[in-house]
This record gives C-alpha cells, sequence and structure tokens, in this order.
C-alpha cells in the first residue's frame, strides 16, 4: 500500500498543526514567560513541559529515519545506542552534569557553551573557537535532520525528493525564524507530546503485525541466514546478534561501526552537545533537573528504542508480508525454513521470463536496471547470469535477492531447489532499494493504515522543527556572540544592531548548507545512511574537542586554559585528520586521498575518530594542566565558591606569588 | 532469551527498560530534593538571558 499522493485531508492537517505550533508559540511569547520568570519570578515549568522540550530537541529525524534504517540493517544490537542514550543522555547528563552546568554557568554569566567555557578558562580564543566549530559544523547535523523529513516526504507521499526537501525546509524555516529560535517550551512540549504519540502508536503496531514480542523477536532471529553476504562478510551474524568481534580482519568491521561509531560516537557525543547543554543553565535548582529525569527516560525509550526495533523487526514484517518477488531459484539456504536465494526475473509481454540485470558502479552506485533474455544451454536449463566488469569499472549482473519462499501455487510445487520458478518476500533493504535512509519510510507506508502516515509525518515534523531551531538557535550565537562580538567587542548600540544582521545572515547561510548538503548527498546516492554518518560525525567531533574542557572545567580545579585549549586543538585536529584521511568512506567524499591511508589495515579505516580523537584530547588536557600553571585561585572561588579550600597546588602557586588565599 | 538470539543483545533489550525504570525510580524518589534560593548571580544571569534572546 502507497500513501499516494498528498489529498486534501493531510495538507489540512499539517497547516492546522502548523498554526497550532505559531498559535502557542505566540501564547509563550505573549505571555512573557521569559527565563526570568521561571528563574526568579517563581513561574513554575511543569517537570514534564521541560523534559519534553529536552528531548524534543535531543531527538530528531535523524534518529528515527536515519538510525531506525541503520537498525534495519545491522539488527537489534543499536539498542546499547538507545540504553546509552538514557543511561549517558539523561540519568548521567541530568544527575552529575546538569546542576554544576547551571551553577557555574550563572556564576559566570555565560549564555552559550562556547562563552561557558572560555570564561572557565578565561579565553576569548577558546570561545571564538569552539564557536565557529559549531557554526561551521552543526550545519551538517541540520542537513541530517531536514534529509530525514525529506525522505520521509518523498517515499510516503510519492513527492520528488527536491521538492520535497524544499517544501520541509520552508517550513522549517519559516518557524525558525518566525519564533522557533526563543525555544518556547510550551510549543516544544506539544511537538513533544505528538513525538511520543506517533511513535507509541508505531511499536504497538509493529509488534502486532509481526505476532507479538516473543515471537516477533523469534521470526526476526530465524532470517539470520537470509543475512546478505555483502553484511555477512564484514561480520554481521543476524539481526538479534552482535556482530564478529575482533581486529585485524574484515570480519569485524561492522562489530566496529555499531560500537566505534554508532554506539560510542552517539551515545558519548550527547554529553558535549551545545544545544543540549545550555538547557541545563534555563533551570531553577536541581530538583526540576531531578524531576525531569523519569519523564526524559521514558520519552527517548519511546522514541530511540522503538525506532531501532520497529526498524529491526520490519525484516520480519516484510519477510512474512512484503510484496513478493519472483524468479529462479539459485540457492536453497535453508531448506527447512524455505530460505533460498532467487535471481529476479519478470514475464516479457509476451510471456517469456527474463532475467532483471542491474548496472553498478566502481563506488557502489547503481547506473541502470534492465530486463534481458534468459540464456540457456543445448538441454534448454537456464545459465547463471554471468557478471561482468568492463573497462571502466562498471559490474554487470543479476538482480538477487534472498527471500522466504512463499507457500502458495503457482510457482512453488512440493520441493524446491535450484532453477525452479518460484516467489517469495525479502528483507527491508531489498524493498528500500538498497538505501537504508528509505528503510523507515518505506515500511510506515507499506506497513501501516493511511492515517497513520500523516501523524507520522507530524511527528517527524515535530521533530525537525524542534531540534532544527535549538541547532540553529546555536548557531546563531556561536557567530554572533561568541566570534562576531568576541573578535569585534560588544556593547556599542551600533555594534549591537550589526550582531543581529550577523546573527540572520549565520543562520541563513546555515539553513542553505545545510539544503545544499541534502541536495548533494541524494545525486551521490550514499548506499548506507549518510543521515546516521552525518549525525555521527558532529557528535564525535564535539565529544572529541569539548568534552575534556567542558568536563574537566566542571569538576577539575586545576585544569588550566593552557590545557583546555591544546585539548580542544589536538581532539579537533584528530578528528579532522581522522576523517580527511583514513575513516572510510568519508576520507574519499573529502577528496583529499583517493583511499584510506590505512587501507590495507583492517578495521582501522571504519573505526571512528572519536575513539583515537577523544583519549588524545583527554592526555593534552591532564599532561598540559599538570604541566603548566594552576589557574588563579580568585577566579577559581568565583567558579565554586562552595569549595571553600582550593587546591594545595594552586594555594602553593599563589604563595610563591605572593598572593593570598 | 525474549526470542532473541545473542544474550548480549538480550541484555541491552534488558537494560533499556531497566535503565528507563531507574530514572523514574530516581525521578520520584527525589521529587522534592535540590531546592534551592535563587542567589544574585541567578537573576543576573536571567536577565542577561533575556537580553540575549531578545536580541535574536
Amino acid at each position: 500500500m502507497i500513501l499516494a499522493q498528498i489529498s486534501f485531508v493531510d495538507i489540512s492537517i499539517v497547516l492546522l498543526y502548523v498554526f497550532a505550533t505559531a498559535y502557542l508559540g505566540w501564547l509563550g511569547y505573549r505571555g512573557t514567560k521569559t527565563t526570568t520568570d521561571y528563574l526568579v519570578a517563581g513561574r513554575k515549568v511543569h517537570p514534564f513541559v521541560m523534559a519534553l522540550s529536552y528531548g524534543a530537541t535531543f531527538i530528531s529525524t535523524s534518529a528515527i529515519v536515519g538510525f531506525g534504517g541503520v537498525a534495519a540493517m545491522f539488527g537489534m544490537s543499536l539498542l546499547w545506542l538507545t540504553f546509552c542514550n538514557i543511561f549517558v543522555g539523561i540519568f548521567i547528563a541530568f544527575i552529575f552534569l546538569g546542576e554544576p552546568t547551571r551553577r557555574i554557568g550563572h556564576r559566570l554569566d555565560a549564555h552559550t557553551f562556547p562563552e561557558l567555557l572560555g570564561r572557565r578558562y578565561q579565553s576569548k580564543f577558546i570561545q571564538v573557537f569552539a564557536g565557529l566549530v559549531i557554526a561551521l559544523f552543526m550545519p551538517l547535523y541540520g542537513a541530517a535532520v531536514l534529509i530525514g523529513g525529506t525522505e520521509f516526504l518523498s517515499t510516503a507521499f510519492q513527492m520528488d525528493y527536491t521538492a520535497a526537501l524544499l517544501v520541509f525546509a520552508v517550513i522549517v524555516a519559516a518557524y525558525v525564524f518566525y519564533g522557533g529560535l526563543k525555544g518556547v517550551m510550551y510549543t516544544d512540549a506539544m511537538q513533544g507530546t505528538i513525538m511520543f504519540v506517533g511513535m507509541t502508536t508505531l511499536i504497538v503496531y509493529t509488534y502486532a503485525k509481526v505476532g507479538g514480542v516473543v515471537a516477533g523477536h523469534q521470526a526476526l532471529t530465524d532470517l539470520k541466514d537470509l543475512v546478505p553476504s555483502s553484511l555477512t562478510a564484514i561480520g554481521h551474524r543476524g539481526w538479534t546478534a552482535m556482530p564478529q568481534f575482533g581486529f585485524g580482519s574484515p570480519k569485524y568491521n561492522l562489530w566496529w561501526i555499531v560500537v566505534s561509531t554508532i554506539v560510542m560516537g552517539v551515545g558519548i557525543g550527547v554529553l558535549a552537545q551545545p544545544q543540549l547543554v545550555v538547557r541545563f543553565m534555563t533551570v531553577k535548582s536541581k530538583r526540576e533537573l531531578n524531576r525531569a529525569v523519569g519523564v526524559g527516560a521514558v520519552f527517548i525509550l519511546a522514541m530511540v528504542g522503538v525506532a531501532y526495533m520497529s526498524g529491526s523487526l520490519s525484516n520480519a514484517y516484510f519477510a512474512h508480508h512484503g510484496a513478493l518477488f519472483q524468479g529462479r531459484v539459485i540457492k536453497v539456504v535453508n531448506a527447512e525454513k524455505n530460505h533460498a536465494l532467487l535471481q529476479v526475473m519478470k514475464k516479457s509481454p509476451g510471456g517469456e521470463w527474463m532475467d532483471a540485470i542491474k548496472e553498478t558502479g566502481k563506488d557502489g552506485k547503481t547506473l541502470a536496471s534492465y530486463e534481458q533474455a534468459v540464456h540457456a544451454d543445448a538441454s534448454g536449463k537456464w545459465l547463471p547470469v554471468a557478471k561482468e566488469t568492463s573497462d571502466a569499472g562498471v559490474v554487470k549482473e543479476g538482480v538477487i535477492v534472498p527471500v522466504v519462499l512463499d507457500q502458495t501455487e503457482p510457482y512453488l510445487p512440493e520441493k524446491i531447489g535450484p532453477n525452479q520458478i518460484a516467489q517469495g518476500r525479502s528483507i527491508s533493504i531489498v524493498y528500500a532499494k538498497g538505501v537504508s535512509d528509505q528503510i523507515i519510510p518505506t515500511f510506515i507506508t507499506t506497513a501501516m493504515p493511511k492515517w497513520f502516515g500523516v501523524v507520522f509525518l507530524l511527528t517527524l515534523l515535530s521533530a525537525a522543527m524542534s531540534t532544527l531551531s535549538s541547532q540553529f538557535h546555536t548557531v546563531g550565537t556561536a557567530v554572533g556572540r561568541d566570534v562576531f562580538e568576541t573578535v569585534a567587542g560588544r556593547k556599542a548600540d551600533a555594534k549591537a544592531n550589526r550582531t543581529i544582521y550577523v546573527v540572520r545572515i549565520a543562520i541563513l547561510l546555515g539553513l542553505l548548507v545545510a539544503v545544499g548538503i541534502g541536495y548533494y548527498v541524494k545525486k551521490q546516492q550514499f548506499m548506507v545512511s549518510i543521515i546516521a554518518r552525518a549525525t555521527a560525525i558532529f557528535f564525535g567531533l564535539c565529544a572529541s574537542t569539548f568534552l575534556p574542557a567542558f568536563v574537566g572545567g566542571l569538576f577539575w580545579r586545576r585544569m588550566t586554559r593552557a590545557g583546555a585549549t591544546l585539548s580542544m586543538l589536538s581532539g579537533f585536529a584528530v578528528s579532522a585528520f581522522w576523517l580527511a584521511f583514513v575513516k572510510m568512506p568519508e576520507c574519499q567524499v573529502i577528496g583529499l586521498v583517493k583511499k584510506s591511508l590505512l587501507a590495507d589495515r583492517p578495521n582501522w579505516p571504519v573505526v571512528d575518530p572519536l575513539f583515537v580523537a577523544l583519549p588524545v584530547s583527554i592526555l593534552v588536557a591532564i599532561i598540559v594542566s599538570v604541566m603548566t600553571s594552576p589557574p588563579e585561585a580568585a577566579h577559581l572561588r568565583k567558579c565554586f565558591p562552595s569549595l571553600h579550600k582550593v587546591h594545595p597546588s594552586v594555594r602553593a602557586h599563589e604563595e610563591r606569588k605572593g598572593v593570598s588565599c | 532469551m525474549l526470542g532473541i538470539q545473542d544474550p548480549i543483545v538480550a541484555l541491552a533489550y534488558v537494560l533499556c527498560i531497566a535503565s528507563t525504570l531507574l530514572c523514574v525510580v530516581y525521578a520520584w524518589r527525589n521529587w522534592n530534593r535540590g531546592d534551592e534560593t535563587v542567589e544574585t548571580d541567578d537573576v543576573k544571569w536571567a536577565k542577561k538571558e533575556d537580553k540575549v534572546e531578545e536580541g535574536l
């Protein structure tokens, strides 16, 4: 079932949602519920609202569409990322980082993440550098969010991808420019509620379609011998199993992709996300953070837990309810379970069976698909489709899909065997034409009722709007406050006006870059989720660059300006080097090298930059801080007034300088 | 366990639910803990934050 063209009712519902969003934003604005009201005038933010607002900012279309599609390919091992999102992103972030961030942010009068770092280390360079990193790389994450919504819009409503991208970008840009930047919590909360309802409905339907919780998992487990050979070669062992672990062989690649890039990169990277860290400063006390922990965790489970489970289980759905493929059996994979590899064939108008053929470029992109006459030997037996590689590197081969053979006539007599015409249903990635970002949209449009398509569109619009507004809010403040004002100076009225223009131009440019990336990647047709890759790059870059300086600044009084500066520079430099010269396929996309510098050393090219850069930046932070003069005691007392005792080394240093502590 | 082939993946499934419950129990037990009086720094920060937001 396809949702077909957008109907009048669909458009009406989307418009109603947009007006409701605008109305709530206007109410929030008119009610002058400013930060001062919340913190000082005693107006209370319900913890439910605060947690949903945080969660809606945290979770985007990237997590739902991009990582959901990755889960459909790699399986339930992605649940370790869900666990990290809840335990690290909520429990540790709220309970251990939230309160210290709020306290030190207020004491140092910091209003952005770069400003927090800059003032903690009394360094304009740190503030400007952090602002530049955010301004330059946040649009990449913004593009991931945009692509997630666009893929659904184009797949579900059969829109041209470019048109869908523009429609989605215009709706989001209008929201961002007309009020979204103010981050009205009640608007975020409404969007969070829609997301919660949409995703909860999705998991209930998904489990119902695959026969229940345990039966659904078992059905997925039973499909393990249908994993494509390209994935088993890198260590895929089934959708309910971890990939094969080890180091030094390509058969361990998947373990390193799942664990180093997806689970660790995104799971740890969330701790240093600038747009999330500043949220801690807007709460009144630790009590609000304590209260928000419960709702936040349930929300995250309902978002990413559902996305990854639905993505994985979509394989079980398609294998039993997907559209049928017809062709000849070329290999029986599991006779007991009726699993086989099928050479896809189609009947010509004259009733003759034709082989489905595809031509693939050197970069793995499908260049052409067509049918050709079947070759047979002298006895009339069909011959396998020969795999041919042209001088230009174009590979021409038959379309072979793994299937669960259908038990009904006319194609399946008593027993199956090679070269026998049969029909069967395949796995998610086949129905998504090999593009993982299209798996969730394809699953929703195929498996869910028509009305749910509109609900899911609202879910994705909500997820995109709440995340993009905070992303571009952060870009705006990074460029305007952290870079422009810090470099050009602030206070003068003329400068203030110029800052507003700089902020607006920065946000507009950021949006244009995000849309440009969204357009470019579709032309490139990357096979493995560009959404997940772009998100992981940004999260990993933030963690490697900011995390030691941020956490050290909160908890380690001995951390020095030099330590923080060099830690940030080394974390950023190692990440950038790894992405440009080692990490596949990122280094090929960047284009400075034709293949990874470590292409001959298996597993290194798939290890995430975070795995190398974060230890480097932590070590640099510690070593340089210990080797350099400690911060002034007066500054430390300002940062940590409740700590009456300053660090002994700081005291010794002050005494040497003749300053009383 | 739970129809899941690999115990490590089953553990992740269980830990997702367990960590959510941990957060819910933590929030419930600490519902009224952690309230603090608003200090001068907080007031100053909040007023400045409103100005920064207004500028956007």
